[in-house]
């Protein structure tokens, strides 16, 4: 570490990898396209919630990894958040053998395989305070996405610190937030299987299965063994707040609405070319009937929206 | 490595227990504890509930009494500190080293990395909300500061658990019995999303603070923040609602979605566990009272030493009283719970 020394560089836009068990092809395609229409700089790539699922994408990554690449976008692979045997831990194991690919380690087992070598610390893995970040960046983590809970507060408090100011702290602006990972497949559950003959019904929903309480109010949503919120996180109105907090980098989950138009979204309020009200209106149109929320930046609820300007 | 001062002997199941209280601490050790948990009084421990827990004068007490009859004591200092301000739990983990307690309860790695440093005496155990379900996690945090146990999360069966100890250099502790997390600990935002309020930050989940029961006509809805966690009717009794084992509706079907109010309770399996390796039984609670501590010890303490001397698990109907809901199970231990 340098001594509390800024490495900040512009804003990045960063796309977080598909949470979803898309078909492969539409995979494939997806991240076609954002090589060669989105204004978005670092792609994250890969399964992060279900191993069984890996097997589907595993024959396109190279094509997309290098399509991403040639395009000029960073590209992190993601890892899986939770590991649990021994097949999983070898196959992340092999898959960063290749010490010229850049990854995001989604559980401190991959930060240590990764130690040495430049990573990034994704949001799965509990970083909170300077304490933390200042021992992951001494092992190679340069850059360190934030637990979705974080108050604008916190993350300034963070931001003046040394650790914080060493390392790129990424927070994530849009989209349904994870909030809990399990051994159990939720999606299995509700169809009554079993989570080893799961039939893949994670598949109908591309965006999650919106969950109700039994007096039919939207309350979360599942997909596979992840728990997600039914709301959409949307940090569009804060975005000059987070740059000044010391936040460089802005992540963007995937979702089925145009996400090249999101990012375009994002990228008019970060670099001040699009008004916040403006921006609000289109993504409103891109993403249709969905509830938004901020609670979790404003220190309240996660699930509540706050007025961005009216909270400041 | 330092030497220990508390190792224990793969598959000795030491007996774990819960001390929200100097009352319930005293039961614990009488009722036959090997060792009992506690925090401090203050946002630096997961169950931060009013009415629980430990001052330093307390603790000082409570490790007399507990020393004295051959009992340790270990200090849960398990959320995670808020940026610009790890003091509260540096001077908790100095309190705790100056005090004598035999081991403190981590999860955060920059405490860890605090402890390791300034005490490094200090036997560490990593919490189970540090999340430490495979073997290259734990031997991080084996080789990177010293720890000695790890705690293990409910996601493992006990095969993926056998598999474990046959690679780790640290002894296993497992939870027993009580509460049943069906999601990963330490990466559950779920409590924070409704009430604002979180097991990472604040030490809580679903607090109280904003739980109500509302009737309506031969219903009584329990309800956390603004939603409906379960509904029942008039004759039944209403059960807390934590937010993971309601009743929720996913494509037009209610059900217990995540979890039903059960209690985990592996007294069927524990054979099973001592075969597996498993160094320490853990039995969850500490939010509840002396006399649910002093019947649950003491019926593990039977069964423990039953099966140490590879006789059949003795019957136990009275802990079918104290479960939540009055229904137990197994939980990820076996299989068929995924």
């Amino acid at each position: 570490m340098k001594g509390g020394k800024s490495t900040k560089t512009n804003p990045k836009l960063a796309l977080g990898p598909v949470l979803f068990h898309w078909d492969a092809e539409r995979w494939r395609d997806f991240y076609f396209r954002i090589a060669d229409e989105a204004d978005i700089d670092t792609v994250y790539l890969g399964e992060v919630v279900c191993a069984k699922r890996r097997p589907f994408i595993l024959p396109h990554l190279p094509a997309v990894h290098e399509r991403l690449t040639a395009a000029g976008k960073e590209v992190a692979l993601s890892t899986l958040a939770l590991i649990m045997t021994g097949e999983e831990m070898e196959e992340i194991r092999q898959s960063i053998a290749d010490p010229d690919l850049l990854f995001e380690a989604n559980d401190i087992s991959t930060a240590s395989l990764l130690a040495g070598r430049r990573h990034v610390i994704g949001p799965f893995v509990n970083a909170y305070n300077e304490g933390t970040i200042a021992y992951l960046a001494q092992r190679g983590a340069f850059r360190v996405s934030l637990p979705a809970e974080l108050s604008l507060s916190a993350l300034q408090d963070l931001g003046q610190t040394d650790a914080g100011r060493s390392v790129s702290l990424e927070v994530q602006v849009f989209g349904r937030l994870p909030l809990a990972i399990s051994a159990r497949c939720y999606h299995a559950r509700a169809h009554d299987l079993h989570k080893d003959g799961c039939q893949f019904v994670c598949a109908n929903d591309p965006d999650g299965l919106t969950i109700e309480t039994l007096d039919e109010e939207p309350f979360l949503a599942i997909n596979g063994t992840q728990t997600l919120s039914d709301t959409y996180c949307s940090l569009l109105a804060e975005l000059p707040l987070l740059q000044a907090a010391g936040i460089d980098c802005f992540r963007l989950w995937p979702h089925s609405c145009d996400m090249v138009q999101v990012a375009a979204v994002f990228r008019g309020v970060l670099d001040e070319s699009m008004a916040v009200e403006e921006a609000q209106a289109r993504l409103d149109e891109l993403i249709g009937d969905v509830p938004l929320a901020n609670g979790y930046l404003h220190g309240r609820e996660g699930r509540l929206w706050v007025d961005g300007a009216a909270a400041e | 490595m330092a030497q220990g001062n508390a190792n224990t002997t793969p598959g000795d199941l030491e007996l774990i227990c819960p001390a929200g209280t100097p009352a319930a601490l005293r039961a614990a050790v009488d009722a036959g504890a090997e060792a009992v948990y506690l925090g401090f009084r203050d946002e630096t421990n997961a169950r931060n509930f009013p009415g629980l827990n430990f001052s330093p004068e307390e603790l000082e007490v409570g490790l007399t009494y507990a020393h004295a009859r051959d009992c340790k004591v270990f200090v849960a200092i398990n959320t995670f500190p808020r940026a610009g301000a790890p003091e509260a739990w540096h001077r908790a983990i100095d309190r705790a080293a100056d005090l004598g307690v035999d081991a403190v309860i981590l999860a955060d790695i920059g405490i860890l990395d605090y402890a390791s440093k300034q005490h490094p005496g200090l036997r560490l155990h990593l919490s189970v909300q540090a999340s430490a379900s495979n073997a290259e996690a734990i031997r991080f945090y084996h080789e990177a500061f010293g720890v000695r146990r790890v705690v293990l999360p409910r996601v493992l069966t006990v095969e993926d658990i056998a598999d474990l100890n046959s690679r780790i250099p640290v002894e296993t502790e497992v939870f027993a019995f009580g509460g049943m997390c069906p999601m990963a600990e330490g990466r559950c935002l779920l409590s924070s999303y409704v009430t604002g309020k979180s097991p990472n930050i604040t030490g809580v989940c679903s607090p109280a603070s904003h739980v109500r029961y509302l009737e309506r006509g031969s219903e009584m809805v329990s309800r956390l923040g603004d939603f409906t966690i379960n509904v029942f009717q008039q004759n039944d009794a209403a059960g807390y609602p934590t937010l993971c084992k309601g009743r929720f509706v996913a494509d037009d079907r209610a059900s217990y979605l995540f979890e039903a109010p059960t209690s985990l309770n592996v007294l069927p399996i524990l054979p099973d566990l001592m075969a597996a390796g498993v160094s320490a039984l853990k039995i969850e609670g500490r939010q509840r009272g002396r006399a649910y501590t002093a019947q649950v010890v003491a019926a593990f303490r039977a069964a423990v030493d039953a099966c140490r001397r590879g006789e059949p698990i003795p019957e136990m109907p009275q802990l079918g009283e104290v479960t939540e809901g009055q229904r137990e199970t197994s939980g990820a231990y076996q299989r068929a719970w995924r």
